[in-house]
């Protein structure tokens, strides 16, 4: 009887289900359109990967309707970290050098803003000298100076009041922590930091104790805006950041809204980067991702800020009824398995290479969400946005080649040589509240099977990552051998990507990255090696050589090479994707085709 | 007939050939029967009475016997509180001082009942709505019929609340049911029936619910009102103790019917009906030690919807067998006069019942 | 009266201090249980150590538990300072903890959040109860007719079905199928058209529920009630139906449902999660799904709180609501 009643209760809730999919799908229609685009003036599919999408179409004025369902992490230059933010804070932020505003790897290019040009590199890469521009103003018209770029910087040193974002600059400019940050700073004009000079206004010297080639990639994040001390709000600064960029705050209200409205000050004249097509932005946050998804699919917004794709519902709508309006561009994150070292067997590298060569990699695949949606299936560990990437064509374990579906025989031989010819136990730590990582795991698990690995899943509660796998007492405390997880680059370098993660100078005891416990002097030595590397094409080298490295170690199993589907409205123009933000739009140029 | 109204008592056969009776109320043949998915309730099955101003009724018997639908009908409340429910059947006569009351217009009825007709019921605190205090019940029921202000109206309750006894009427007046005391509240609830001197009061099982000597308080108060008011007066009762003294006749109900009707003291003194005997055996009395035995009628009130076929008492009854050929089986007996306006429903013949009563019954009471 | 009142209001009180307690103790106790490090959590991807530490400062959480709670009461009433790092906040009083993952003290927002909440549960109520208590008290004077039937499996219907089904499917067909309405919130004091055109599907939806719910509860009552005997003494003094029916059956009828609503507005005040997420209104409810998902301590437990004391003023208000309606209540 009880069983009947919860059949016929489950029956209800599927037919629920299919009919609110059904309406949803109806009321999408009356969105109106096909897949042809040019009907409806969506630019067609793909047209903004890599490439501009209606870039001629664009006109100046009107609002610009950005839709999101989760608020930056921080507006605030200094404390932001979600790398949505960082694309986002260019309409109000500007940096000495960002990122070129071009589609693909051109994007990844670094460009001069506030400076005349990029860096004067002496002192065998540990000086850089950069000179301002002229024009550049606040939004209260006085001139952006070389101190209020050094005060933007030294803010970085104060994470006791600004925690939350990248702390490069720290480490590059000061890694023994000498400074204490400018709310501390004893000197009178809170300028103590000596490792930045500014000689006059229009220039600023960095002197970096170690050279690192990475400096200017570094430069170019939000983190190294300007901030005028005047103007620091300290901690709820992020509430309403004083603009340096073309767009001002008009209004904010944490998780809601965000309007922003012409910074009447900026001067055309003064950015070569920055086009400031519309007269305003909103942003409008939702805390239902289906609803988000409804209001891009009616027009009502047109795009999402967070840009990590669709949720599954309206992305089947969308592929379905709107291809048209869909970019599936690759992204630089990587979605893969760890093995921590300190969890036995997986001290022992066949056991590790027992489970990649083991699994079935085109299933893992598709719980990732399958080629489209989810994305192709990850080889190595670094992303193709990254200088020195090779993409599927470096698959050292034939992971989307000969063993695509799991290699039984040669996993076997593998634990053979493990010591473990009939398997053994381990436990696989997965976050809770990503529902495609559990359904990994899942795969995972039956994979292993196969070869007499008996995985259990462990579910932890995923907001509290760095305390519960980033924590290596604790992941040997519950003997997580598995660990599925997804890392994108800071920027697009190797170190931007890989230094946390491999690095054995980044094992910490809470809010670890480098969860396989990587500890190998060869490694180390590459990425020391690459901070003095200033060419490209032997900073691009060393990146292959590290990740070969790390693959070779068999510490990862890459499971997708991550792809999204990201929605462009009709009216959205001079839409495209870019490598410096992991493959999402750039924001700072877009524009409408009817300025509404 | 002309008899009847000067003795003003009121149980003679009435016939249904005369048109418009001279009596105050008088009940003809009166069915009441309710549909129920189990069957037809026969809750009253052709009843029939008089009854003249200032003159009282007791109706007696036991719960289930029919006599407080009889009342309700004679309100016209016997369908209320049926919504959705099929609807119950009512028959007959009700004449009241000249109208017609089954097919009367509802609304005239409506407007007869708290006026011309009022009721006292079992249970006062459950009779009095809760949450409003005993002055705006009583003024509520003073002006559905009078055109007053609530001041007048006011006044008038508390009158009405002094003349049946309360004491600081003008404080109590603002009370609310549950803070007066059973006796108290069935005052109250006889001032809001009497507010609007109606020629007839229905009192059901009006001290049921009280203690003993609260009960003789109030039976003194219906009394003394009615002789002031000169009121036609019903008492339904399952205690022949309650009307004794009270009633000037007696109605006896059995299973829907009545079995036995007459002056107050032939149907105490000479009863001749087997049932009614029991209901005195059963009765309480004050000149008896309180813990000798009740004899109880044996047995359980018959299913109105199976009534027995032939007497309705003769499952009971522990004479059935003395008339011949299983007559108290078979047919049903009818009301034949046994003295001077008192009848009873009995197949025994009046010789064997008068015997049975003074040599059996009357010794043992 | 007084003194009932007064005995109330003394039980909400000492209620609302073993609620505080009891919320601090679960928010502040049972992660440290736990092992998590709250102060690690408020720090971004790269958790520097000196910034936990700094924040545990500010929050001081190093001090121990009674001393946090005290701190956190005499903010409620005197306001608080947080300093750490050179930095110095002041949350003026009443202060209710301050978020410094969105750098806002709580009571702002509660109250910025609150109207929204507040007209999405009033309207909603009194769509419920004119349509509910109707359609209730119709069926209970048509029972077992084809209305009834009718109400009561639109009733069922609306009991069963979620919010989100109903929710979803209102959007769907009226705001993006019909594009009758826009159905995206404006606060009031911007546009009452817009105001109700952002309203109104949430209300019918929320409605719907509580309708359904009320028309059950109100024809139960009603037919409860119409066999009392007070009704009958009621129709026995000449009272015309309509009088027997709209004044002495229903307010003996409006004593459950009152005590229902109060519930109900007491809890929905606390926060409609469900209906403020499917239709994206700014209440209370999405600050606590929002505050859940950022790992907003401070803001969750202001609206747990809010919540708690909304809940608390409902019973309140429902308790003297129903002295005044039922005069027994009052000796009690």
């Amino acid at each position: 009887m009880t069983t009947q009643r919860t059949s016929g209760r489950r029956k209800q809730a599927l037919a629920a289900a299919a009919a609110v999919a059904g309406m949803l799908a109806l009321a999408a229609c009356g969105g109106g359109g096909n897949s042809s685009g040019s009907k409806d003036g969506a630019a067609g599919f793909d047209a903004g990967n890599n490439k501009v999408a209606q870039a001629s179409l664009v006109k100046k004025g009107g609002t610009l309707k950005f839709g999101g369902a989760q608020d930056a992490d921080s507006w605030d230059t200094t404390r932001g970290y979600y790398g949505f933010m960082w694309d986002f804070a260019r309409y109000y932020s500007r940096q000495l050098i960002t990122a070129k505003t071009e589609p693909g790897k051109a994007g990844a290019e670094l460009t001069p803003d506030l400076a005349t040009g990029l860096a004067k590199v002496t002192d065998n890469g540990k000086t850089y000298t950069y000179h301002l521009r002229d024009g550049i103003t606040w939004e209260d018209g006085k001139p952006i100076t070389s101190k209020d770029i050094k005060y933007g910087i030294e803010r970085v040193w104060a994470q006791d009041v600004l925690s939350g974002g990248p702390t490069y600059l720290k480490d590059f400019l000061d890694p023994k922590g000498e400074y204490k940050g400018p709310y501390k700073d004893t000197s009178a004009d809170k300028l103590g930091l000596k490792a930045i000079a500014t000689p006059d206004d229009k220039t600023i010297v960095f002197h970096l104790p170690k050279a690192n080639s990475d400096f200017e990639q570094v430069l170019s994040l939000p983190s190294a805006s300007p901030v005028r001390q005047d103007m620091d709000t300290k901690s709820k600064y992020g509430l309403h950041p004083f603009s340096s960029g073309p767009y001002k705050f008009q209004s904010y209200s944490p998780g809601k809204s965000l309007t922003m409205v012409r910074n009447t000050n900026w001067k055309q004249s003064s950015d070569p980067v920055r086009k400031a097509y519309p007269d305003k932005i909103t942003l409008q946050l939702f805390s239902d991702a289906n609803q988000l998804d409804q209001r891009l699919l009616n027009g009502d917004i047109d795009l999402d800020i967070n840009q990590t794709g669709m949720s599954p519902q309206g992305r089947t709508t969308a592929l379905k009824e709107h291809k048209a309006n869909l970019d599936n561009p690759l992204s630089a994150y990587i979605r893969y398995a760890v093995f921590p070292q300190s969890v036995k067997p997986f001290d022992n590298i066949e056991c590790r290479k027992a489970v990649i060569l083991g699994a079935d990699h085109v299933s893992l695949q598709t719980a990732r969400g399958g080629p489209i949606a989810g994305g192709d299936i990850g080889t190595n560990m670094l992303p193709q946005t990254v200088p020195g990437a090779e993409g599927q064509k470096y698959d050292p374990y034939g992971i989307a080649g000969a063993n695509k579906n799991g290699n039984v025989a040669e996993a076997k031989k593998a634990l053979k040589a493990c010591g473990q010819p009939n398997g053994f136990s381990t436990t696989i730590a997965v976050r809770n509240n990503k529902p495609v990582e559990v359904a990994t795991a899942q795969s995972l698990q039956a994979s292993l099977k196969k070869i007499g690995i008996n995985a259990q899943i462990d579910q932890y509660d995923g907001s509290q990552s760095p305390g519960i796998i980033g924590s290596p007492s604790n992941v040997k405390k519950k003997g997580y051998g598995i660990i599925v997880m997804g890392w994108g680059p800071d920027f697009s370098t190797v170190q931007g990507f890989g230094l946390p993660l491999w690095n054995s100078k980044y094992i910490a005891a809470s809010g670890n990255n480098n969860y396989a416990l990587i500890n190998d002097k060869t490694i180390d030595g590459l990425f020391d090696q690459y901070t003095t590397t200033l060419d490209a094409a032997g900073k691009a080298k060393i990146a292959t050589q590290i990740n070969h490295k790390v693959m070779e170690g068999a510490y990862y199993l890459p499971f997708t090479f991550e792809k999204f589907i990201n929605w462009r409205s009709n009216n959205l123009a001079n839409v495209y994707t870019s490598d410096t933000y992991n493959g999402t739009y750039d924001f700072v140029n877009l524009g409408l085709k009817n300025p509404k | 007939m002309t008899e009847l109204s000067k003795t003003g008592a009121a149980v003679g056969e009435p016939t249904s050939a005369s048109p418009a009776p001279n009596s105050f109320l008088e009940v003809r043949d009166l069915k009441v029967h309710f549909p129920t998915d189990d069957g037809l309730v026969k809750s009253v099955d052709g009843l029939s009475f008089k009854l003249e101003k200032g003159k009282t009724l007791g109706i007696v018997g036991e719960s289930g016997s029919g006599k407080s639908v009889t009342s309700l009908g004679i309100m016209g409340l016997h369908t209320a509180g049926q919504y959705g429910k099929r609807k119950a059947r009512i028959s007959g006569e009700i004449w009241l001082d000249g109208t017609e009351l089954l097919t009367a217009d509802p609304d005239e009825v409506r407007k007869l009942r708290g006026r011309q007709m009022a009721m006292i019921f079992q249970d006062p605190l459950s009779a009095l709505h809760p949450y409003y205090t005993i002055g705006q019940q009583i003024v509520e029921a003073y002006r559905i019929h009078h055109d007053v202000d609530k001041k007048t109206a006011k006044r008038r309750a508390v009158e009405m609340l002094d003349r049946v006894g309360i004491p600081q009427p003008d404080k109590r007046v603002d009370s609310y049911p549950h803070e007066f005391s059973g006796g108290m509240r069935q005052r109250a609830m006889i001032a809001m029936s009497l507010v609007n001197n109606p020629e007839l009061l229905i009192a059901d099982e009006p001290t049921t619910a009280l203690d003993v000597t609260v009960q003789a308080q109030i039976l003194d108060l219906i009394r003394d009102l009615q002789k002031e008011f000169g009121s036609a007066v019903i008492i339904i009762t399952h205690d022949l103790g309650v009307v004794a003294e009270l009633a000037d006749d007696i109605l006896v109900m059995y299973g829907g019917r009545c079995v036995e009707r007459g002056p107050a003291e032939k149907v105490f003194y000479e009863p001749r009906h087997p049932y009614t005997w029991g209901l005195l055996g059963s009765m309480p009395r004050l000149d008896r030690e309180q813990q000798e035995r009740l004899i109880p009628v044996k047995g359980s009130p018959p299913s109105l919807i199976n009534i027995p076929s032939g007497c309705a008492f003769n499952p009971r009854c522990p004479y059935a067998d003395i008339p011949k050929d299983d007559v108290t089986r078979t047919v049903r007996p009818e009301l034949t006069e046994v003295g001077g306006r008192h009848w009873a429903a009995c197949h025994m013949t009046q010789e064997q019942r008068e015997r049975i009563w003074t040599e059996e019954i009357a010794p043992k009471l | 009266m007084l003194a009932y009142l007064i005995r109330r209001l003394f039980a909400a009180v000492v209620m609302l201090v073993v609620i505080v307690m009891v919320v601090f103790g679960i928010f502040f106790l049972v992660p440290k249980w736990a092992g998590v490090d709250i102060a690690a959590s408020f720090v971004g991807k790269q958790a520097d150590p000196a910034s936990v530490e700094a924040v545990r400062e500010k929050l001081g959480l190093n001090t121990p538990i009674y001393s946090q709670v005290w701190e956190f009461f005499k903010g409620i009433f005197v306001g608080r300072t947080y300093s750490g790092g050179g930095d110095v906040t002041h949350c003026a009083a009443p202060c209710f903890g301050y978020s410094f993952r969105s750098e806002q003290a709580v009571w702002p927002v509660l109250t910025d959040r609150f109207p929204v909440t507040l007209g999405l549960a009033l309207g909603a109520a009194v769509l419920w109860l004119v349509f509910g208590v109707a359609a209730g008290v119709l069926s209970a004077l048509k029972r077992g007719s084809l209305w009834d039937r009718g109400a009561m499996v639109v009733a069922l219907a609306g009991v069963s079905l979620p919010i989100y089904f109903t929710g979803l499917l209102s959007l769907a067909i009226f705001a993006f199928g019909l594009k009758w309405i826009d159905a995206q919130y404006v606060p009031l004091s911007q546009s009452f058209g817009g105001y109700l055109g952002g309203m109104i599907l949430p209300w019918i939806t929320l409605a719907f529920l509580y309708a359904a719910m009320y028309a059950r509860i109100t024809r139960a009552t009603m037919l409860e009630i119409l066999g009392e005997d007070y009704i009958r003494t009621a129709r026995a003094k000449g009272l015309k139906e309509q009088v027997v029916i709209g004044k002495h059956a229903m307010r003996s009828t409006m004593t459950p449902i009152l005590t229902m609503l109060g519930m109900d507005l007491g809890a929905l005040i606390g926060g409609a999660i469900l209906t403020e997420s499917t239709f994206n209104l700014p209440g209370l409810g999405r600050a606590v799904l929002d505050a859940i998902r950022n790992q907003d301590l401070p803001i969750i437990l202001g609206v747990t709180l809010i919540t708690s004391l909304a809940v608390l003023l409902a019973n309140l208000v429902v308790d003297v609501l129903y002295a005044v309606i039922d005069p027994r209540v009052r000796l009690a």
